[in-house]
């Protein structure tokens, strides 16, 4: 660029670039995540770690290379994501590793330790990011696979019926010597493309041919195709993988997308209509599902009977002790939970050990995430950066809803893990790749638009004097 | 470990952690507000990857482009302050480039007042360097100290130039 020397600028509009903003509180949540560490280890051993300096040198790698790949690829994204999806998941390594030293923790049969797994997978994470940014320079190439992705996305859904279920939830597959995957995870975003490349271009009939009733906008019958297709998809995933989460999950999302992408209200009805009839048919039948309600309407009368009801009062124990500043890192009894304390239950170890007071800002953490999320997406400037931008928010913002909800007896508990937070390969991976679109998306809003050509008449113009 | 460190380090991370989200809530809050004034010399330019986005002052404004080593006399303004109205504090260096107010968005300061006129008035430096002030035949007016200007006028240091509810100084 062109040096330009005695200018002045009043930029009320002009938003810099921010990536220095970015650097330092990258800098900051690797800073924290290390303290994390180092308070459980002097909790625990009264010294600090030995693997500290390891951990706190895998952690700012991964920041820095991360904040790098920005810098280069995206230099005008926004400079909360990343940060924020760092502290995550430093904070979420702290946490595992701390379950990891616990005694009663490592006497389960289904222990093996965690945390090294879940750095490594955080540097998969982070090459998968670096990845996305590389490859995807326009986010609206995406649109080109529309109906490609929904192939992709049904087909990674359907794909976990065809393997033995694991606790219940058939949700994994099993690669022979790679270790087992959760495909809905990378569905999820996968499905979203698809989404928005649909609604963007269905929206306006969707959205305008209605009639008035009661103030309410009801769709013409055969306008409600899509939302009874996917609401039936959503119920066949409930039924035959027995998982709430991710049934809830895509027909929340596309919920959401609906909405955004034809401002009618009467969808959002229609949506928690039809997702309460599906839930409350499928508990009726489906023991699986009915052992979790029984479990979430009852927790303590299940104690010593049954295993999913007295994890979950265990977990709302650990809640109740932890009280307003939680007992410390490294000295609640969380641990006590056992099977899945350290991925579907973490948030119950943030609950305890660092109290209201920390888990409230843990949540505020996801809530940023997704404030930014839905900032970019009112900053895009095409109709599919927005819905899909809305759509990978809304599904971020509806795992966390429904995990720290069943985590904390609100709604059911499903088998989902916390975005970042908790120890899982396929989840750890899938939320990097998200964070890179959104940052991709929040890249291409931000841009500043290019100078306006000089106009060509103005340039031929001239004043003719007698 | 004695207790009290444990306390210590338990409330110390629940601080630390809060300052986070403070912080990133800070970095939100200056993208929603703030009119944030640049200096972009060639000390900045290099360090600041951003394109000018063709919101930079023209060069070759009216009426006369002032040289500015050399010909800085001695108190001569060094800046352009705002001390009344919603940009109060925002401050302009002025290193020989007009400044054009107005509710006009290519203004160099863009007034969010009702009684301002898009454009509303300029100001630039002649050829000895004296900064004139020249309404640009608005609706409301433009006064410094208590005169309605009619013609460009020469500005005095840390005399006000009132725009409607803007007040604008000279100072060093």
């Amino acid at each position: 660029m062109s040096v330009v020397t005695n200018t002045t600028t009043i930029g009320a509009i002009d938003a810099p670039s921010r990536r220095n903003t970015e650097l330092a509180l990258v800098v900051f949540a690797v800073a924290i995540s290390v303290f994390a560490y180092a308070n459980v280890g002097l909790a625990l051993n009264g010294e600090l770690p030995s693997g500290m300096l390891g951990y706190g040198a895998g952690l700012a790698l991964l920041g820095g290379v991360a904040h790098l790949a920005v810098r280069r690829f995206a230099p005008y994204a926004d400079p909360l994501l990343l940060p924020l999806a760092t502290l995550l998941n430093g904070l979420g390594l702290a946490l595992i590793w701390r379950l990891d030293q616990s005694e009663r923790f490592q006497a389960l049969d289904t222990f093996a330790p965690a945390a090294s797994k879940q750095l490594l997978f955080s540097a998969i994470g982070v090459g998968m990011l670096v990845a996305v940014l590389a490859i995807l320079k326009d986010h609206r190439i995406l649109q080109r696979y529309t109906y490609i992705s929904m192939v992709v996305a049904l087909f990674l859904l359907i794909l976990p019926m065809f393997f033995p279920a694991v606790n219940g939830a058939k949700i994994w597959i099993k690669i022979p010597g790679v270790g087992t995957l959760q495909p809905g995870e990378f569905a999820k975003i996968i499905i979203t493309v698809f989404f928005a490349g649909y609604l963007m271009v269905k929206r306006d009939a969707l959205a305008l041919a209605s009639r008035r009733f009661m103030g309410l906008y009801l769709p013409r019958g055969r306008d409600l195709g899509p939302i009874l297709m996917v609401w039936a998809f959503s119920i066949l995933i409930l039924v035959f993988e027995t998982d709430l989460g991710s049934s809830l999950l895509f027909f929340g999302m596309f919920v959401v997308m609906l909405y955004v992408a034809t401002e009618r209200t009467s969808w959002i009805v229609f949506g928690l209509l039809m997702s309460a009839a599906g839930a409350v048919g499928v508990a009726s039948f489906e023991p699986h599902v009915q052992q979790r309600v029984t479990a979430w309407l009852d927790p303590f009368a299940g104690w010593g009977k049954e295993a999913a009801s007295e994890q979950m009062a265990k977990s709302l124990m650990a809640f109740g002790s932890g009280g307003t500043l939680g007992t410390g890192l490294g000295q609640g009894n969380s641990d006590l939970i056992g099977f899945a304390a350290n991925s579907d239950f973490i948030l119950a170890t943030v609950g305890e050990e660092l109290g209201l007071a920390g888990m409230m800002a843990v949540l505020l953490v996801y809530g940023l995430i997704v404030e930014r999320g839905v900032r970019t997406a009112l900053a895009a400037r095409d109709p599919f950066g927005k819905l899909l931008a809305i759509g990978l928010s809304g599904s971020f913002a509806i795992q966390v809803f429904v995990v720290a909800g069943g985590v904390m007896g609100l709604i059911p508990l499903t088998g989902m893990t916390m975005p970042f937070l908790a120890a899982g390969g396929s989840s750890v991976l899938a939320n990097w790749a998200l964070i890179a679109i959104l940052i991709r998306i929040s890249d291409t809003a931000r841009r500043p638009a290019p100078a306006p050509s000089p106009s060509t008449d103005a340039e031929m113009t001239q004043v003719v004097r007698p | 470990m004695s207790e009290l460190t444990l306390t210590v380090m338990r409330l110390g991370f629940l601080a630390v952690l809060w300052l986070f989200v403070i912080v990133a809530v800070q970095v939100i809050r200056s993208d929603l507000f703030g009119t944030r004034v640049t200096q972009r010399g060639s000390r900045r330019t290099a360090a600041d990857p951003r394109p000018q986005q063709g919101r930079q002052q023209q060069q070759a404004a009216p009426p006369q482009q002032r040289q500015t080593s050399g010909r800085q006399r001695r108190g001569a303004p060094t800046k352009l302050v705002v001390s009344e109205g919603t940009l109060t504090g925002t401050t302009v260096a002025l290193q020989g480039q007009t400044i054009t107010l107005g509710r006009a968005h290519d203004s160099t300061i863009v007034l969010d007042d009702d009684y301002a006129s898009s454009r509303h008035a300029r100001i630039y430096p002649d050829r000895d360097g004296q900064w004139i002030v020249e309404d640009l035949g608005s609706t409301n007016g433009t006064y410094l100290e208590r005169t309605r200007l009619t013609t460009p006028t020469p500005v005095p240091l840390g005399a006000p130039i009132r725009i409607g509810k803007t007040v604008i100084e000279l100072r060093k």
